[in-house]
């Protein structure tokens, strides 16, 4: 009897599976299992210890990029948010307009402008601000991080938008709710599962970003990618491990949240 | 007037609807036009439309999708404004009025219910948003759930109870502002049949108890029969005919009412002579009869008639306005179908109501002649 084309029942299927799992997970099991190392080897293996996460919380570097990674991260993905959110009224409840499809083009370009490019022409135009202004703050990390993570917080809020039975606001117009009240009363709460997963989104991006900060920060503006970077060219202990992995259970735990919250309520 | 509540009083309070004796109608839709898209390519949904809905009615919009009846619905609630021509509410000039301006309510055909919310919170929304203090909502709320029964559902989510129920929710939502017209787009056609008659009832109730004039949109004939006061059918754009369910009915001006609402026979005549509402025509199918001309039709020349299957009788062959031979018959339970081909070669179906007494009608081949009861057959206008 023929069977119906199943790329699961094919020769090898599995094998190739697990393979290309392993390609994927044993680099960041590796890297786990080394930060906890007792030794001060990336390679050898010494016995179990915590050492290393007590360095790195020790560390003040890296308390300092620490804490300017989390505010780089929550000014940039509250901004982010807040513009994306605006973008995605403006790109789906409105009556179609000429451009629209140029306007939802520009929004989403970010994405696929190199990330080097983004970089190099922030580094110049922020070098003629920084002449011109004096200013040498964390405005400029702020704002580099704001731009390029709105693309990001704006695809989860567009598209809850989207899937937004439109008739809701006019029931709530039809019942004598203002077009303010009904946004507020009726659009603001529905699209809000998408407003935080765009929030998280964008928080994780900033938080993990390296090439654009490497070029926008000025000297002693390290992020915890950039300083972990920096350590590379010097010594390397398990403690970049230690750092490492609590990234990426930070990135893992909000990456976990979006899905939950994006997630289609049945 | 007390807004609060509602008050099965206030229907006997306000006058019946005559036409003549309506000061002012609930609605006065006065030569609106409605245009979509520019120049060329705009499409025409209404072309003229003229009618006057008086309080406390159950009015209906009836006609086949695409007819122009759901832009009208949508022109009265302010989801569109008129190309052309005015709409009155009370006598007072809508046409521009943002919908949350007017006080009219909308029942959804998706019912549109706030998914965020419970379902006292959506009965609640509209009286919140006109600023009513907390104290008379929870009342209007209260009475709202008592009228459409779902008390013992009050705190669900709109997406825990069934479809019928939502229904209920959707209603007693559009009603808690105690707006002065209520309008209702295709609101039963989500539900299935034994429901849909349920809330028949219950919406003629509800008609009934608030005094609110209720506008119902469908394209169900015998919807509309059952439930309406009066019926607009439409077609294209425009409202063909005004009336009454028996009026509609019994007496369509157009070939598209007869057709539409109904079976019908139509029967291609010629007048023999006409005056004072009625005429005299020969049949093609042969034969001479009695037809009544409705107003505004002319009855010269060839003119096409017609007449209901229940308002024909099968008599002895050679008695009767028609003769014809029997061709098919369905047995309906109640009633039986009897088709017969008549000397043009034209069909004619009658009903014949079945009972013990009378046997049954006769079979196929047979010869038998059609008497028609006075007054049935109507010229019409193609």
């Amino acid at each position: 009897m023929a069977r119906a084309f199943e790329v699961r029942r094919q020769r090898g299927f599995v094998t190739v599976a697990i393979l290309c799992f392993i390609a994927l997970y044993a680099p960041m099991v590796t890297l786990v299992a080394y930060s906890f190392n007792a030794g001060s080897s990336l390679a050898l293996w010494e016995g179990f210890s915590l050492r290393w996460y007590g360095a790195a919380w020790e560390n003040e570097a890296v308390q300092e990029a620490t804490i300017r990674s989390v505010v780089v991260a929550v000014s940039a993905s509250v901004l982010a948010t807040a513009i994306a959110t605006m973008a995605a009224l403006g790109t789906t409840r409105v009556p179609h307009y000429r451009g629209l499809t140029a306007v939802y083009a520009l929004i989403n370009q970010p994405l696929m402008v190199p990330e080097i490019v983004t970089g190099v022409a922030l580094l110049v135009v922020f070098a003629i601000v920084k002449e011109a202004t004096g200013y040498h703050g964390l405005f400029y990390l702020i704002a580099a991080h704001t731009a390029f993570c709105i693309p990001f917080a704006y695809l989860p809020i567009r598209a809850r938008l989207q899937g937004m039975d439109s008739r809701l606001e006019a029931a709530a117009a039809d019942l004598y709710a203002s077009p303010w009240a009904a946004f507020r009363h009726v659009t603001l709460p529905l699209m809000f599962p998408g407003i935080i997963a765009g929030a998280m989104l964008a928080f994780v991006i900033s938080l993990d970003d390296v090439v654009i900060t490497e070029f926008v920060k000025s000297a002693g503006q390290d992020t915890l990618p950039t300083y972990m970077l920096g350590q590379l060219r010097r010594v390397v202990t398990p403690e970049i491990n230690a750092i490492s992995t609590v990234l990426l259970a930070i990135s893992v735990a909000i990456v976990s949240i979006f899905f939950l919250v994006t997630r289609k309520r049945t | 007037m007390d807004q609060d509540s509602i008050s099965p009083a206030r229907a006997a309070e306000t006058p019946q609807e005559t036409p003549a004796a309506q000061a002012v109608p609930a609605i006065d839709v006065l030569n609106v036009s409605k245009l979509f898209g520019e120049g060329q390519s705009a499409v025409r949904a209404l072309d003229d439309v003229s009618v006057a809905i008086g309080e406390n009615a159950f009015f209906t919009l009836l006609g086949p999708s695409g007819c122009g009846k759901t832009t009208l619905l949508r022109l009265i609630a302010g989801f569109d404004h008129p190309s052309a021509g005015q709409i009155l509410l009370r006598g007072e000039d809508i046409s521009e009025l943002p919908p949350n301006q007017r006080s009219v309510n909308t029942v959804f055909q998706s019912y549109a219910l706030f998914p965020h919310m419970t379902v006292r919170q959506n009965i609640g929304f509209g009286p919140k948003m006109l600023g009513w203090d907390k104290a008379r909502i929870d009342r209007t709320v209260t009475d709202m759930l008592a009228l459409v029964r779902m008390e013992a559902l009050a705190d669900r989510r709109t997406d825990q109870i069934s479809g019928g129920q939502q229904q209920r929710v959707a209603l007693a939502r559009a009603l808690a502002p105690r707006p002065k017209v209520l309008l209702l787009d295709e609101p039963l056609s989500a539900l299935d049949y034994k429901l849909r008659k349920e809330m028949q009832t219950e919406l003629k109730r509800l008609q009934h108890e608030t005094g609110i004039t209720f506008i119902f949109v469908t394209h169900d004939q015998e919807e509309a029969l059952t439930m309406s006061d009066r019926i607009a059918v439409m077609s294209a754009g425009r409202i063909l005919q005004i009336g009454s369910p028996r009026e509609i009915y019994l007496h369509p001006r157009e070939r598209f009412v007869a057709d539409f609402i109904g079976d019908t026979n139509f029967l291609a005549a010629e007048v023999i002579e006409a005056g004072g509402g009625m005429a005299r025509l020969r049949l093609a199918g042969g034969g001479e009869a009695e037809a009544t001309v409705p107003e505004g039709v002319a009855a010269t020349g060839r003119v096409t008639a017609s007449v209901r299957p229940e308002q024909a009788r099968l008599v002895a062959p050679g008695q009767g306005a028609l003769t014809g031979r029997v061709a098919g018959r369905v047995y309906f339970g109640t009633d039986t179908l009897v088709t017969l081909r008549l000397a043009d070669d034209s069909a004619f179906t009658l009903r014949v109501q079945n009972s013990l007494t009378d046997g049954e009608p006769p079979g196929e081949g047979a010869e038998a002649g059609i008497a028609l009861a006075p007054g049935a057959l109507q010229v019409l206008r193609d």
